[in-house]
């Protein structure tokens, strides 16, 4: 037998190892359309302990390794590069506390959004975590490793790796380190004061060490969600639509969108404004403030708030929301690819242009958008582009689009997020000289045989 | 592989929600709970299935593991984010399971049920004369012009957690009232298992004989003891003839005669777990716990997943009788009980012979026998009556 096969097996157990044609196919491959690359290894861990002695393994054996969680980023970045062992995290779903007077929870990196959501709306009610629009079993490992953000992006402080109190990460070398305050006393409760490490395995994408414990901020969860749905059809007024919105402080998720269908949609520009409260006074006073302070846009008739349903309202206050994962299916094909660039607010309608040329001259149908982050500091603006999973042209023709999204994105002065090896090239040659090298020497001491998540992160020859 | 569904497995975004309940609380595809592989999920399977059909992948053992593994328990249907796809995904996982049948491509304990049946026509391969002993005693008569025949199928026959099951129902629809009486030996295998594990042939076979026999005897009406049956007769039975009425035994109960149901006093916290044939497959989740309800001194509790979010025994798709799944931490059974504990009832109530003996094992393999028995409704109707 396979000498490797039998020493991982004898570190997690003969079933959470797999070698077989069937596991190796569906790990080589992911939901977008970047190329698929055969694994030699599954291995499922189910503690720290474990990945450490895999780590050290694949170290000595100079064995590369892709951490995994939900395998739901959509842009290859969890299909092995260059062969050697997928880490399928999923096993390592614990939630290990929820500390309700400081607010903060500590997971095991495997847990998925949803079944954090789920404890702490059972054990917690009054406190909610901040969901990314991903399917639920996406990992919150998964989503701190490249940046994520979410449903309380926009009020309650940025990126979810800003909502990130603390790490246990596994280094290359098999070692656990601790990082934030549960380093130096027996709590999660923040990063600060000492140096920020944790930096260093956030954004990444798996290629400095196996993140296998979180501390992760809470924030209040008020009983009352009401959603408020704004459009105009003047693209060049959102910036300070949006601005006016978020200004008052009163919104919790902000997020624009466009898309062709239905067809009497197209050419507008929506608005979605998620409201909370905790009493429908409170509730009646932010709706009303939001109202206000678009006004003026309301008096000129130039725009508008839209009625909605209470069937819509149903659908539009879940986080997440699953209409997104339905998008998959617009080309009766089973796929969709985005590129999510993180840019200034101000260069929305300039992006959305872009968006516009560019499905354009594809010929391919679209949904554009963009998530308010951190109280306007930046958005993620999206371009999602399904394909047809049986149509291999169309997806050439898609992945050309996503290259060329990448590139406009860069031009425009936005930064593509979680993106493809190809969209990293670009990143990494436009990035100042000294930062690279920074990065590249961070990962040499940090990972010395290159064994993490290897063709990431670096410029290739 | 019909084009029907050849047609759409490319539609399968492998997303994920399939994995989970609608509350998102815990894995609830039992595949993939137990095995834990992408490959084990419903998403994987359709992968796999798409690379199957264009050759990327071979008729392996995995495979074959993989395919029979389903337990065919609808919560990826429940779950999925798609909806021109959803209903379809356990026709397909069948579909291909018929595939893999003809091509004699299956599991040992596959191939072991599927001879048992077409040779004794029972997964026990007991004489046909035994189909009947379950009765012995209760003084129930041979169907013959009674309102309702009350059909038992394999489990309730043969096994004896299900004989047990048998034999309060039957007391219990004697007690009330309800004018019923039973095949014996005549009856024939329900074939819904036998249909699910992808044996569409002997499935056909099994249901004309039912069929036949049923309406020479002039049955109109018919009472199931488990929800696989009930399903079948009502939703397979139509296509090949065979047109009854029918009912699973809850339904009777807890719907038509609650009022003339006898009843006492039994002060117990009772949980209830939805069966997937009665649940998901036929959407009846409201007359056992109406049933059950009714009885003076009965608190009832919901564990969390609960009706359309059930998390299956295990038992379903046939690995009832296969055991492709197995036992273990992360068996469906034994996460289940576990979460009937959580909720500090003292009775897991069930409605399905196969539900009673997977979760019964799991409560002895948990060592919960302390904490939780397993009871089925009409048992604990009788128990109140004591
Ligand atoms: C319909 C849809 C909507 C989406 N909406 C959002 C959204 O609103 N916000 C958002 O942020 N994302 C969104 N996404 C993108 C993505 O699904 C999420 O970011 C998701 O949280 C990624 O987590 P994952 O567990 O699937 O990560 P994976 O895809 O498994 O991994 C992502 C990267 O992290 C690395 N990694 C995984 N686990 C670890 C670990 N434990 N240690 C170190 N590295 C690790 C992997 O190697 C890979 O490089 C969406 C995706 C879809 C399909």
């Amino acid at each position: 037998m396979d000498t490797i096969y039998k020493k991982i097996a004898d570190i997690v157990g003969s079933n959470y190892v797999s070698n077989a044609a069937e596991e190796l196919y569906i790990y080589s491959r992911d939901q977008g359309v970047q190329p698929a690359r055969l694994p030699d290894y599954v291995v499922m861990p189910n503690s720290t302990e474990e990945v450490q002695k895999i780590v050290a393994l694949a170290n000595k054996e100079k064995i590369p390794i892709v951490p995994m969680g939900g395998a739901l980023v959509l842009s290859g970045l969890t299909i092995p590069q260059r062969g050697g062992i997928v880490l399928d995290m999923k096993r390592m779903n614990r939630i290990l506390e929820v500390n309700e007077k400081s607010h903060y929870a500590v997971v095991e990196a495997g847990t998925s959004q949803g079944m954090l959501q789920a404890y702490l709306k059972k054990h917690h009610p009054k406190l909610k975590h901040s969901v990314p629009d991903a399917p639920p079993v996406a990992t919150i490992g998964g989503n701190i490793a490249i940046h994520g953000s979410g449903h309380l992006s926009q009020s309650e402080g940025g990126f979810h790796t800003e909502m990130v109190t603390g790490l246990e990460v596994v280094l290359a070398s098999g070692e656990a380190v601790k990082l934030g305050s549960c380093s130096t006393v027996p709590k999660w409760f923040s990063r600060a004061p000492i140096p920020d490490l944790a930096g260093l395995f956030m954004g990444w994408n798996g290629t400095t060490g196996v993140i296998t414990k979180i501390g992760l901020k809470l924030f209040p969860s008020p009983k009352l969600k009401d959603v408020m749905m704004f459009m105009t059809e003047d693209v060049d007024s959102i910036t300070d639509i949006l601005f006016r919105i978020i200004d008052t402080e009163m919104a919790e998720d902000i997020a624009f969108f466009v898309s062709p269908k239905p067809a009497y949609f197209e050419g507008y520009q929506l608005i979605m404004i998620s409201v909370v409260a905790n009493s429908e006074k409170e509730m009646k006073l932010r709706l009303e403030l939001i109202r206000e302070s678009v006004r003026e846009y309301i008096d000129s008739k130039e725009a508008g708030f839209l009625p909605l349903p209470p069937y819509m309202k149903v659908k539009l206050v879940g986080a997440p929301q699953k209409n997104l994962s339905e998008f998959a299916d617009v080309m009766k094909g089973g796929g969709f690819e985005y590129v999510g660039a993180i840019m200034p607010v101000e260069s929305i309608p300039e992006a959305y242009r872009a968006g516009l040329e560019i499905t354009s001259k594809h010929d391919i149908t679209y949904s554009m958008g963009a998530r308010i982050v951190g109280r306007g500091s930046c958005v993620m603006f999206y371009y999602a582009y399904p394909f047809n999973r049986a149509d291999s042209k169309n997806i050439e023709t898609v992945a050309k689009a996503l290259e060329e999204t990448n590139e406009k994105a860069l031009e425009i002065g936005g930064i593509p997020w979680k993106t493809e090896i190809s969209g990293q090239q670009l990143i990494l040659e436009r990035m100042e000289p000294g930062t690279y090298k920074m990065m590249t020497e961070i990962r040499k001491l940090l990972d010395p045989n290159g064994i993490m998540n290897p063709g990431n992160w670096e410029v290739q020859s | 592989m019909k084009q029907e569904y050849a047609d759409i497995i490319h539609r399968c975004f492998r997303c994920g929600w399939c994995k989970l309940p609608t509350n998102y609380q815990d894995f609830n595809c039992p595949a993939y709970l137990k095995y834990r592989f992408e490959t084990f999920s419903s998403g994987g399977r359709m992968w796999l299935l798409r690379a199957w059909l264009n050759g990327d992948i071979t008729t392996s053992e995995r495979l074959q593991q993989i395919f029979f593994s389903c337990v065919t328990c609808k919560n990826c249907v429940e779950a999925c984010a798609l909806p021109h796809i959803k209903d379809k995904l356990v026709d397909i996982f069948i579909a291909a399971r018929e595939d893999l049948v003809e091509k004699s491509a299956v599991p040992p304990p596959v191939r072991d049920y599927l001879k048992a049946m077409s040779i004794s026509g029972n997964p026990y391969k007991k004489p046909q004369a035994e189909r009947g002993t379950w009765a012995e005693g209760l003084d129930i008569p041979k169907y013959t012009d009674q309102e309702y025949l009350f059909f038992v199928g394999d489990v309730g026959s043969y096994d004896e957690v299900g004989m047990k099951m048998a034999r309060s129902v039957a007391t219990l629809l004697s007690d009330t009232g309800v004018s019923f009486g039973i095949l014996g030996e005549d009856e024939t295998s329900d074939g819904n298992d036998v249909k699910a594990l992808g044996e569409a042939g002997l499935y056909e076979h099994l249901a004309k004989q039912n069929i036949g026999i049923l309406n020479e005897r002039g049955v109109k009406k018919i009472i199931t003891l488990s929800p696989h049956g009930y399903n079948a007769i009502k939703n397979e039975y139509p296509e090949a003839g065979g047109n009854f009425e029918v009912y699973h035994y809850t339904q009777v109960l807890g719907l038509m005669m609650n009022d003339t149901m006898p009843k006492g006093t039994l002060n117990a916290k009772v949980t209830f777990h939805d069966p997937c044939y009665l649940g998901r497959w036929n959407d009846e989740y409201w007359a056992p716990r109406f049933a059950l309800g009714s009885i003076p001194g009965i608190e009832l509790a919901e564990m969390d997943r609960n009706m359309k979010n059930a998390l299956c025994c295990g038992g379903g798709g046939g690995n009832f009788f296969t055991d492709i799944l197995g036992t273990g931490k992360d068996s469906a059974a034994q996460v289940r009980v576990s979460e009937a504990v959580e909720t500090g009832a003292e009775i897991l109530a069930v409605a399905c012979p196969l539900c009673y003996k997977m979760l019964d094992d799991a409560v002895k393999a948990e060592d919960l026998g302390e904490k939780i028995r397993v009871m089925d409704v009409a048992e604990i109707v009788n128990e109140s009556r004591k």
